[in-house]
């Protein structure tokens, strides 16, 4: 059981989106969270001074399938056709501390105690890395949700915030997760059907052509720097390995052969580094990478409601020629248009909000990113210093 | 290899008897020995000079490590690191706080392992007694202490350069010059190149290690061979990793020899110098595995391996115990530190492998985001990844070449030392066995006493008097070899920490230099990254 309350560090943590928590009126935060096996219980904490909710101030627990309730409802919403629709939150991945954890328990009787608990303990701050990561994108979420004008007023999400019993939302069961699976097919051989189709907007357009190339160049983009940090990782630990062999060939060794402390604090410094690197710029790019994604569903929507607008207005035409139903063609006609209308404006704002957003967002995290990199490679430096100048 | 385990199984169960016997007769003969001894120091010149040769060694030992040039070149930038020492007073960082307190780096243990006075079984010889022996050289160990206190006249440098390839396909060979300059007397010019190949390498230690391994020296050993990689470099690849093998094996004859030429008996070796220094030399053909010699070789290692667990050495003297011990566990110590830092360096290649793949990854995405300043932002980010890719490339060579090397070195001298200790326990058992024999001997003349054959009693009696040369002789050997290897031990052991000292160093601003070239790079994206509107 693991929970962190409170925690200083999270503003460094919380950086993916800007602080959304601007407004007042509706504050929403996760001050702490319990992890018991598989299950992780988020305590969401509301402070508001709107009158739709009961109270000023609340908390209740919450679970990840909860979330991901929330988002799916509000997906399912024909109302926010016309909105980017904040990605749910992944799942909490606990896999990469779980294999480490196994490891070291058949590995236990072939290390030496130091040995064991140092990888002990750089398997807790794994885990707690995850943890609080699983954490802030959960809160990202709903803090998305709170800032937007529309969505704070949604029903569910103020069920969401403030009912305090368990939500009982069933799992998806599987003829319902084989529906979802294949309403995705449906919708990506859609996609590839309604790129064809005639844009009039001239800045519907740019947006199309630029977000399919950005989503594509942000996923690569994304796998890659995962990659990067993976071996960053596995440069820490050789190192962990050798600052370890070195310590007993030390401890044996009555001669001038102590060596290990420089090695040891050079291996911190690059767990650190790799961790930072970790948040700051991954996250940045997985975050985003979702986020291009709901900006390219709202696009599908709208494209969907434009299909479904030149439909409509080839059945008034057809039903014209005919001479029946005219009035139902019309009145369907008339409908699609407002949608198709509707989705555009509304569309247009989001997608313009959305740019914004995302160049403050990459702004923050690159400057955040490149002033923990040069602290850290000065701290580094400075040690190598100091060591080679105490051997001298 | 298994016909080979059946010979040694058979040889074993010999020897063993042999062996058996001459422990259960030893316990006897330990009186017989005593008296042998005591007729021994009687005649030697004064056990006075033998404290004051120790004496000299010590202060020799002590004199002060400034003073000896070592045949390495230190890099220049070693003076780099007593500029940065300022910046400690600026930094209130609470890393910096922990560091130095964990750091102690300074290690008032500098003198070296010396044993702690003469065995107690066996009184130490005069030095004035050479061994008789024709292949050694004629040098007192006075002498050799002589050298080491006159080490700041030490100065030779020997570079390996240039492979060459010479020939065509199986049988070609890489050839590599051998440069050396030197001030010393007994190189007849100031600087001299010669061409050697790999095999005048294995010769050489091999010559090196018949005349010196069993009086005691360590030898060190050469570079091992590489079947897979020379091939490679036949076949005419010339790909990455063939440049990296030769590149490999050009810098391991390098510090082979300079590690050789810094023994001082192995210097003044006439091998060595006509390695080093003649034009033409003997193909070293019994370098060859599958030649008469290397199998002679591979006979000989069964042997000795089958030795080893059969001699059972009563070791009176607790320093070569303790020794050993250290060494075993030194060994395995190394190893599991070599292997670590071979992974380092394979995941190190692999991080700037995938530092250069998001690099390009950044580039494109920049490429396509239609914001310009975050476009050129991200280009920029693209290009530093780049530059730290490279940077990653070149401390992965550092961590290579500087660490990675010299634990594999070290590895192998480790192996050396071991060989020299069982060296002594060879020495050691021919000494039992030849006393065994002169107990025969005598136990064969004391029956011929009582059968009363006078021709055959002089026999015996001149048979005793052979075996009683032969048992001192033996003794004699066993301490001369004793008191090599303490030696030995403690000019390797020093040069171990200097070596490692030196490297570490090294490595540590290589290590400085990246960081600051790191900073550079990031403190050159930051204005690009806060110029995003």
């Amino acid at each position: 059981m693991t929970s962190i309350s409170e925690d200083s560090d999270k503003e460094k943590v919380r950086s993916v989106s800007v602080d959304l928590n601007n407004d007042a009126s509706l504050v929403i935060d996760i001050p702490d969270a319990l992890c018991e096996r598989d299950k992780v219980k988020f305590t969401v904490h509301t402070k508001t001074t709107l009158s739709s909710f009961q109270k000023p101030e609340f908390s209740v627990p919450r679970q990840h399938e909860e979330f991901i309730w929330l988002h799916d409802t509000i997906v399912e919403t024909e109302e926010y056709a016309g909105l980017i629709i904040p990605p749910a939150p992944p799942k909490p991945d606990f896999e990469g501390p779980r294999e480490k954890m196994h490891k070291l328990g058949e590995g236990e009787s072939s290390m030496t105690k130091e040995e064991y608990a140092k990888m002990k303990q750089e398997l807790e701050a794994e885990y707690l890395a995850v943890f609080k990561k699983t954490v802030q994108v959960h809160e990202v979420f709903l803090q998305r949700l709170s800032s937007h004008p529309i969505f704070r007023k949604d029903r569910n999400f103020q069920i969401f915030l403030e009912y305090d019993q368990d939500l009982s939302v069933r799992r998806k069961n599987a003829k319902e997760m084989f529906g979802g699976f294949f309403k995705n097919m449906v919708k990506s051989a859609d996609e590839v059907l309604i790129s064809g189709v005639k844009e009039v907007d001239e800045f519907f357009e740019q947006e199309k052509t630029f977000l399919l190339d950005y989503s594509s160049k942000i996923k690569d983009a994304s796998a890659k720097a995962e990659k990067m940090t993976r071996s960053h990782k596995n440069v820490a630990d050789d190192y962990n390995h050798i600052s370890g062999a070195l310590n007993s060939t030390a401890a044996d060794n009555n001669t001038a052969f102590k060596k290990t402390i420089s090695v040891c604090v050079l291996q911190k410094l690059e767990d650190r580094v790799a961790s930072d690197q970790e948040l700051k710029l991954t996250e940045l790019l997985r975050y985003y990478t979702r986020d291009i994604q709901a900006a390219k569903d709202l696009l599908y929507r709208r494209a969907r409601a434009l299909a479904d607008n030149e439909n409509s207005n080839k059945a008034l035409d057809k039903a014209r020629l005919k001479g029946k139903d005219i009035a139902q063609a019309e009145e369907n006609q008339k409908q699609c248009l407002q949608k198709f209308d509707k989705l555009s404006e509304s569309g247009k704002k989001e997608l313009t909000s959305f740019k914004a957003r995302r160049v403050v967002a990459f702004r923050k995290n690159l400057i955040e990113m490149t002033e923990l990199e040069i602290k850290h490679a000065k701290v580094r430096r400075l040690k190598c210093c100091v060591f080679s100048f105490k051997r001298n | 290899m298994s016909c080979m385990k059946r010979l040694c199984h058979e040889t074993r169960s010999h020897d063993r008897l042999r062996r058996t016997l001459a422990v259960c007769l030893r316990l006897s003969r330990r009186l017989l020995l005593k008296m042998s001894e005591e007729r021994d120091a009687a005649a030697l010149s004064g056990s006075a000079q033998t404290e004051g040769e120790e004496d000299l060694f010590v202060s020799a030992m002590e004199s002060p490590e400034a003073a000896r040039l070592s045949a390495e070149d230190i890099s220049p930038s070693s003076n780099g690191p007593k500029a940065e020492p300022m910046l400690l007073d600026d930094d209130p960082d609470d890393l910096f706080a922990e560091a130095t307190e964990e750091v102690s780096l300074d290690s008032p243990e500098r003198q070296p392992i010396l044993s702690d006075g003469p065995s107690p079984v066996i009184t130490p010889v005069t030095p004035v007694m050479i061994s008789s022996r024709a292949d050694v050289f004629d040098r007192s160990p006075d002498q050799d202490e002589d050298e080491e206190e006159n080490r700041d006249t030490f100065d030779i440098q020997i570079s390996v350069s240039d492979p060459e390839k010479v020939g065509d396909g199986m049988n070609a060979y890489m050839v590599y010059k051998v440069l050396t300059k030197t001030s010393l007397s007994i190189f007849s010019r100031d600087e001299v190149c010669v061409k050697r190949r790999f095999s005048d390498f294995l010769g050489l230690h091999s010559k090196l290690a018949s005349k010196y391994m069993h009086m005691g020296y360590i030898v060190p050993p050469a570079p091992e061979k590489s079947i897979v990689g020379m091939t490679k470099v036949k076949v005419g690849k010339e790909d990455l990793s063939s440049v990296e093998f030769v590149e490999k094996r050009r810098s391991a004859l390098e510090r082979y020899l300079l590690r050789t030429v810094k023994h001082p008996a192995l210097l003044k070796d006439p091998d060595v110098l006509q390695f080093l220094e003649s034009s033409e030399l003997p193909r070293a053909v019994s370098t060859q595995a599958l030649s008469g010699a290397g199998i002679l070789r591979m006979v000989n290692k069964a042997a000795d391996a089958v030795n080893k667990m059969t001699i059972k050495m009563n070791e009176s003297d607790a320093w070569f115990e303790e020794k050993q011990q250290q060494f075993e566990n030194l060994d395995v110590q190394l190893r599991k530190l070599h292997a670590s830092v071979e992974s380092l360096v394979c995941h190190r290649k692999e991080l700037s492998v995938n530092t250069a793949s998001f690099a390009k990854s950044a580039a494109m995405l920049g490429n396509s985001e239609d914001h310009t300043a975050l476009s050129r932002a991200l280009s920029q980010l693209a290009e530093v990844e780049e530059k730290i890719d490279q940077l990653h490339q070149d401390q992965a060579c550092a961590d290579f070449y500087l660490i990675s090397e010299l634990l594999g070195d070290y590895v192998r001298l480790i192996t050396a030392v071991k060989g020299v200790f069982d060296q002594r326990m060879k020495t050691w058992a021919k000494c039992q066995d030849a006393q065994v024999m002169l107990q025969r001997k005598r136990e064969a003349e004391a029956k011929l006493q009582h059968a009363n054959k006078p021709d055959k009693l002089q026999q015996a009696k001149d048979e005793i008097r052979e075996w009683e040369g032969k048992v001192q002789q033996g003794e004699r050997d066993f301490e001369q070899i004793s008191k090599n290897i303490r030696r030995e031990v403690g000019r390797f052991e020093k040069d171990r920490v200097k070596d490692f000292r030196v490297v570490i160093i090294k490595y540590l601003e290589s290590l400085v230099h990246t960081q600051q070239q790191m900073i550079k790079y990031w403190e050159a994206f930051l204005p690009e990254a806060k110029a995003i509107a």
